[in-house]
């Protein structure tokens, strides 16, 4: 379209159409192939606010090398004197109309391409933020225990028939397990005598449930009631030594904890029975005590905070916690 | 009569149901069971019509005891959450009730058990029973070990320690370090089951563990012989041996 309106204005200056074709042409492709260069340009490189006087002085150069192509091919195909001088006196003309030409092309392309990146960078920051969300459904859920839950409620359910007292103690530990639980945020420091209360809530209920296989014994020094230590560190530790404890044995079981100052550092260690006949493929950091040690790791920077021993059928965890 | 055991670890949750199964005078409670090894035995003593049965237990789930059983009783599935095993009821259609439960859901599930004994769908109860262990033992918990029967006794078999397995008519042999075991499940069984990376079917009768090849053989056309750690010389067949060389990568 734009050769042909080229043509028709150069033959209107009354030169011959061999002359208006050949011009038109040759500056419609020098034109079109600088479009495409700045187009192409703007899509690998979005110019920065400060630099649109860059792209500017491009548009300006393009239109300078269009119009410079021009001026040399053209005389080369019609080498008649009357052409070219309405080829230097068109020249500015011919600068001014590629100028325009490219500068709208480069608007044009940023305003596409800006355009195309700003909906990429939304489909990322919604896929971001997707993934949050479910990471924070799951830890929500890890929290609520559903089979602890569950199971408890069913207790409660079978204790309302005949023995009404049990059950409405029961309700009570639940409830105030859960508040605990959720009162806590993991960036909170409690005392290990905090944590302890809220520990024994939770072997109450399991108790109930399990009282038949399950004993727990709790020892630990005078001097370490004070210490410091994460909310809901211990208590992770203990669930997976009596989920261990009561699904890898079908004997009594006894889960005991133990702590102590040595140093500088709080001293944990929980201890369950297993079978080493069929544990096996549990070797290593055990189920579940993956989380606490990313979480040491993420509070204290180190990889050296937590340490698993097996013998004599009895799994043990040992956790340090620096005292500051 | 219908005889009846359950089968749960924790003996709350048995009295619920013991409770709620009183006021129906042709159901017979049998025996309580603590545990899966429990299980087993009662229902080989008493030969149940009906087990109310809890998914999680210690040792072995309800899942891995029922594939212990020759002769499968109908089964009600007790379970408070595990968001596997009540997928698999549901594609299966068999009944189970979720802890707690209600009176009335419970009375549901055994006036369904109750008709379906007199009508005619009760040939298909252990059909669909066999299909629903097939698809918990795709479960990851039950990746991680196998569980036989010697015998009376109950073996745990970790994966970890399986070198290969052979079929033998209607059962496979798995074979360990400490002798073979009996299986009654089919090798396309052990396809689906085991992972695919650990494990190959290298023969229409054979899959073997591929960390326990040291060599393998060309032998007779077309055919090779995996040589294992044992020393066990296990036959590969052309499709086997297309496969092996996928998974090891050569």
């Amino acid at each position: 379209m734009w050769t042909a309106l080229q043509t028709y204005i150069l033959h209107s200056f009354d030169f011959d159409w061999f002359i208006a074709i050949t011009d038109a042409v040759v500056s419609s492709i020098l034109l079109a192939a600088a479009c495409w260069l700045i187009n192409n340009n703007l899509r690998y490189y979005q110019p920065g606010k400060g630099s649109y006087t860059n792209l500017f002085i491009w548009c300006v150069a393009l239109a300078a090398i269009c119009m410079a192509g021009s001026r040399w091919i053209l005389p080369f195909i019609n080498p008649e004197q009357v052409y070219a001088n309405f080829m230097t006196k068109s020249l500015v003309i011919r600068f001014f109309t590629n100028f325009l030409a490219i500068g709208w092309m480069a608007m044009i392309s940023m305003i596409w391409y800006s355009q195309l990146d700003q909906k990429e960078n939304e489909k990322r920051k919604s896929e971001a933020e997707r993934l949050a969300r479910d990471a924070e459904l799951y830890n929500l859920r890890q929290q609520l225990q559903p089979h602890f839950l569950f199971n408890s409620l069913n207790s409660i359910n079978a204790l309302i028939g005949f023995k009404p007292d049990e059950a409405r103690k029961m309700i009570h530990q639940l409830s105030d397990f859960l508040r605990g639980t959720l009162k806590k945020d993991d960036q909170q420091q409690i005392t290990l005598t905090e944590e302890l209360e809220h520990l024994n809530l939770y072997l109450e209920i399991e108790k109930v449930r399990f009282g038949h296989r399950l004993k727990t014994e709790v020892s630990c020094d005078d001097n370490c009631g004070a210490a410091i230590l994460p909310a809901l560190m211990l208590q992770p530790l203990v669930e997976n030594a009596i989920k261990f404890g009561l699904y890898d044995t079908t004997e009594d079981v006894v889960v005991s904890i133990r702590g102590e100052m040595e140093g500088n550092y709080l001293v944990l260690m929980v201890q369950n029975p297993y079978d080493p006949q069929t544990s096996r493929p549990r070797q290593g950091t055990g189920f579940g005590l993956s989380g606490v040690q990313r979480r040491l790791y993420l509070l204290f920077a180190r990889n050296d905070l937590m340490e698993t021993h097996q013998n004599d059928n009895i799994f043990t965890t040992i956790i340090k916690i620096p005292q500051l | 009569m219908t005889k009846a055991l359950i089968i749960d670890d924790e003996p709350l949750a048995r009295m619920v149901v013991k409770e709620y199964i009183q006021q129906f005078d042709q159901i017979e409670v049998l025996q309580e069971c603590n545990d899966g090894f429990e299980g087993l035995k009662a229902i080989q003593l008493h030969q149940p019509d009906l087990i109310f049965l809890d998914v999680q237990m210690p040792k072995i789930n309800g899942f891995e005891m029922l594939e212990l059983v020759d002769k499968q009783p109908a089964v009600i599935f007790t379970t408070a959450f595990d968001e596997y095993a009540i997928k698999a009821f549901e594609t299966h259609a068999v009944d189970y009730l979720l802890k707690p439960f209600s009176k009335e859901r419970f009375n549901k599930a055994i006036e369904k058990y109750l008709a379906q004994t007199q009508s005619a769908t009760a040939t298909s109860a252990p059909k669909e029973t066999e299909k629903l262990l097939e698809y918990a033992a795709q479960s990851p918990a039950q990746h991680e070990r196998i569980v036989v029967k010697t015998g009376t006794k109950v073996k745990i078999i970790p994966v970890a320690d399986v070198q290969y397995l052979q079929a033998d008519d209607d059962y496979v042999s798995v074979f360990t370090q400490d002798g073979s075991y009996l299986k009654n499940k089919t090798m396309s069984f052990f396809e689906q089951t085991l992972d695919a990376r650990q494990f190959v079917r290298v023969h229409r009768s054979y899959m073997v563990a591929v960390q326990e090849i040291t060599r393998i053989d060309p032998y007779e056309k077309d055919s090779h012989l995996a040589i294992l750690k044992s020393g066990a010389k296990i036959p590969v067949s052309k499709t086997g041996y297309v496969k092996l060389k996928q998974v090891l990568g050569i």
